[in-house]
């Protein structure tokens, strides 16, 4: 179980270094020059020039990659071009709006979903289990635009129970924090609990069909405990993996949720920095999406070996 | 010793009595019932049997007893279930919930399946009495452990913290069975319960339930297709076919003076385990000759010891044209990877595979494939082989069109296959589901001869099947070959089989060959004590079936 954890862990290296590649490379070999923009369009040939010169870039290319990693391990990402400060502070400013909205996100999802998907598959064919179904079916093929704005009139505007837009940090009080966080998270919650509720019907209603099930009815035990013991831990590990990679894109940045509740998160921050053409922002957003992504499907795997002890590497 | 089970239940008290029982689909009133008229008793300590074919309706009626008839789907229609003075089929869901694991109790095929993946064997045993509102902490746990001693597992504290995957077969029947006897039940249903496992566990397993039942004075209803079992162990057999019972005897008399034409064909298909007669020596070169064999797996490596498993050693055989080799052995003996080895579907890790002329076992995949038509294989289950979105016509032409033949010749070739394998030549524009798992199987073989191969394996090609479906597909897979002059690599875990259809046998544990020879010689004069112990597990050994009466071994076997 260590050498796997260890093993697991140091596969992100060379998966990390791919993905830094990769951002490089892109950026060098898209058309438009980094100076030009970052000179403006009133600039001289010889004011782009001496941008260049000062930027590095008239260096061979893979010294200006060696140039680059080596800022990278020492954590620096590097620094806008549109604010002049640092791309880390600029995420670190960003980063927690969005984890705090995605956490919320997916502990509501699993608390709704899970119970709802155990229902459907129980009472498979039945009208409980359509009604489930339906719900699942609209929640996720409304645009998450639509259901928030639903939500703000509904909520914010006529019953004015919270408020239309913004966001408080938890530290300056959870309560306010709740008020402003719920209505965005709810409105992402509607598609996850689409997803994830389907998967607990589906994979809930696989195991149910297996033998150690009539194995357990044959013993006597009762409904709920064949429900819940012997099935949902059975069917744990689809579920755990949808569950982990919409935590993964929740934190990767929602960028229409986070415009229409105008949440100050990392999503706005990459759709600005793309509008911008802020290269080191662009490159700092891939890097820590990417990352994100890695981390969890490492967690998730390592999650698994808690469900089933038959998964052991 | 007698050779079958003379116990009277006479003035015994009956511990389950079915009456008239009529079971129906639910969707459909007024249609034949799936059980139509069912009626049998069992008495204290009284073994009974329930044989029959798949579909004949021998799970349904002991899932009647169990109140498990899927919900929805199937009913009883009329008829009485007495579990002593209460009709079963009056009682409500919160009743019955608490005789099953009490009162009734069952036991299944598979126990791998059966029991729950991920939790421990001994929580699990642990939930019967739990279920029951009996015992708990301490004095729980010693009853789990008490009852895991009586079915005899080794290392009980070990095993009890054991997940099932870390157990062997026959440890997690014994688990099964201990959870189904921790409360003492009167009726212990048992389904099939040794079908999955190896002769020799099989025969361990049987044992095993026969002395609890002696203890414990309970009533068993054992539900099995094999003829061998129930002659070991039945006090009383019912046959069933298309859901009725067509005869009831107590076990000398049904295998004496069968009544019934049904049981005397159900007793006539039973193989024999006496060998074939000997056909004259080929003197042409072999088809296939394989030497020095050998396949290793290996695992771990980083941060962890590198360990090798070696499921195949130094394997050698030839075969001939137009005979049949079968190599015999239980589960993990290997015979598998040999088989999957010469059709180069694992790669071996040495030794030379002779197709003919040339050696396949190094052969790069490029070249190999040229020789891929001259040896095919017959897979173990037909309703999984089958690729279910294609039509026979695709399945059975696609071999031959690769190898360049026109899809207007490969058809035509195909009908004539059907009707040489038995089927009739419509049967190419129809899907898998459509047909039974004997018709499937002929199927599959019609795809492996329209290559036209010299070889063909059969990996268990009718271990699937009813053993009158067994007997018509060993009959077409001889006729094939006496016309065709196919060989045939046999692989299976059935003596029985191995006798009806092999005229050379080897027979492998642990990956190595043990014994090899001629059939007569293997199986009727073994040499090596594991090929003794396999035909002494054999159930129903001494008995010919078909003839209703005692085998005359030679001196030396018996």
């Amino acid at each position: 179980m260590l050498a796997y954890i260890i093993k697991r862990t140091l596969a992100v290296i060379p998966v990390m270094a791919i993905v830094a590649l990769i951002v490089f490379l892109i950026l060098r070999l898209t058309p438009g020059d980094p100076a030009a923009i970052i000179a403006g369009d009133s600039a001289t040939p010889e004011q782009i020039a001496s941008m260049r010169e000062a930027m590095g870039l008239n260096e061979p290319i893979y010294l200006q990659f060696l140039h680059w990693i080596g800022q990278l391990l020492q954590g620096d990402l590097g620094t806008s071009l549109l604010s002049g400060t640092s791309v880390n502070a600029l995420i670190a400013s960003r980063i927690w709006p969005t984890l705090y909205i995605a956490l919320l996100t997916i502990v509501m999802s699993v608390l709704i979903a899970v119970p709802l998907g155990t229902i459907a598959a129980w009472r498979h064919g039945r009208l409980s289990d359509h009604i489930v179904m339906i719900i699942s079916v609209a929640g996720f093929s409304v645009p998450a635009f639509v259901v928030g704005y639903i939500f703000i009139k509904i909520f914010a505007a006529d019953l004015r129970w919270l408020p239309v837009q913004g966001y408080k940090d938890p530290a300056l009080g959870f309560g306010e924090f709740l008020r402003h966080a719920i209505l965005p998270a709810l409105t992402l919650t509607t598609a996850y609990v689409a997803l994830t509720a389907r998967m607990t019907r589906a994979s809930l209603l696989n195991v149910l069909g297996e033998d150690y099930i009539r194995t357990a009815h044959a013993k006597g035990v009762s409904e709920p405990r064949v429900l819940l013991q012997h099935g949902l831990r059975n069917a744990a590990v689809p579920i755990l993996t949808v569950v982990g990679t919409g935590f993964a894109m929740l934190l990767s940045g929602v960028v229409v949720v986070e415009s229409v509740f105008n949440i100050p998160g990392i999503g706005r921050l990459t759709i600005d920095a793309v509008m911008a053409r802020d290269y080191p922002v662009i490159q700092g957003m891939i890097l820590l999406t990417s990352g994100i992504y890695v981390l969890v499907n490492l967690a998730i795997d390592l999650a698994y070996t808690l469900f089933d002890p038959r998964i052991r590497y | 010793m007698e050779r079958f089970k003379t116990g009277r239940f006479d003035g015994v008290a009956d511990v389950i009595a079915i009456e008239n029982l009529h079971i129906g689909l639910q969707t459909m009133a007024g249609q034949t019932p799936v059980l139509d008229g069912v009626s049998l008793k069992i008495r204290k300590g009284e073994t009974a049997c329930l044989v029959g074919e798949s579909g004949s309706g021998k799970s349904l009626t002991s899932l009647a007893v169990m109140g498990l008839l899927p919900s929805g789907v199937l009913k009883v229609t009329s008829g009485r279930i007495m579990l002593g003075e209460t009709d079963l089929l009056t009682r409500s869901k919160r009743q019955m919930r608490a005789l099953r694991g009490s009162r009734i109790s069952m036991i299944f095929q598979e126990p791998m399946t059966a029991l729950n993946p991920v939790i421990r064997v001994g929580n699990q045993i642990l939930e019967v009495l739990r279920s029951h509102g009996l015992a708990s902490g301490k004095e729980a746990k010693r009853r789990v452990l008490d009852i895991m001693d009586q079915v005899h597992l080794p290392d009980v504290e070990r095993i009890y913290r054991s997940y099932p995957h870390q157990l062997s077969g026959g440890q997690r029947q014994r688990i099964m069975i201990a959870m189904a006897l921790i409360l003492e039940p009167t009726l212990l249903i048992a389904d099939e319960p040794t079908t999955a496992l190896d002769v020799t566990t099989q025969k361990q397993i049987l044992a095993l339930i026969s002395e609890l039942q002696r203890k414990h004075g309970t009533a068993v209803l054992f539900i099995t297709h094999d003829m061998g079992v129930v002659s070991e162990i039945a006090d009383t057999v019912h046959v069933m076919r298309h859901g009725q019972i067509v005869e009831s005897a107590p076990a000398q008399v049904l295998f004496r003076q069968p009544r019934h034409e049904y049981t005397r064909a159900l007793l006539k298909a039973v193989p024999s385990l006496h060998p074939r007669s000997p056909r004259p020596e080929v003197s042409a070169p072999a088809a296939l000759k394989v030497a020095g064999l050998g396949k290793t797996y290996a695992s771990g490596g980083f941060l962890k010891a590198r360990s090798e498993k070696r499921a195949a050693e130094d394997v050698t055989f030839q075969l001939m044209p137009g005979r049949t080799l079968g190599i015999v052995g239980e589960s993990g003996s290997g015979k598998t990877t040999v088989a999957r080895c010469v059709m180069r579907l694992v790669e071996p890790t040495n030794g030379a595979i002779r197709l003919g002329s040339l050696d396949i076992a190094h052969l790069p995949q490029g070249r190999l494939r040229d020789q891929r038509a001259k040896i095919q294989i017959v897979f173990q289950d037909p309703y999984r082989s089958l690729n279910p979105r294609r039509k026979i016509g695709q399945s059975l032409i696609e071999g031959p069109t690769n190898f360049g033949v026109a899809p207007e010749k490969a058809l035509a070739r195909a009908r004539e296959l059907m009707e040489i394998v038995g089927l009739s030549a419509d049967a190419l524009d129809s899907y898998p589901h459509q047909f039974s798992g004997g018709q499937r199987q002929r199927i599959a073989i019609a795809r492996a001869v329209a290559m036209e191969p010299d070889v063909i394996v059969a990996d268990e090609a009718v271990s699937a099947l009813d053993v009158s479906v067994q007997d018509q597909v060993l009959k077409l897979l001889d006729d094939l070959q006496q016309k065709l002059g196919i060989a045939i690599l046999f692989i299976t875990h059935d003596l029985r089989v191995a006798a009806q259809i092999c005229d050379y046998v080897i027979v492998m544990q642990h990956g190595k060959v043990v014994e090899h020879g001629t059939a007569e010689a293997v199986l009727v004069a073994p040499k090596h004590p594991y090929t003794r112990s396999l035909i002494d597990a054999a159930p129903g050994r001494g008995w010919d079936f078909g003839a209703c009466r005692e085998i005359a071994w030679p001196a030396a076997v018996s």
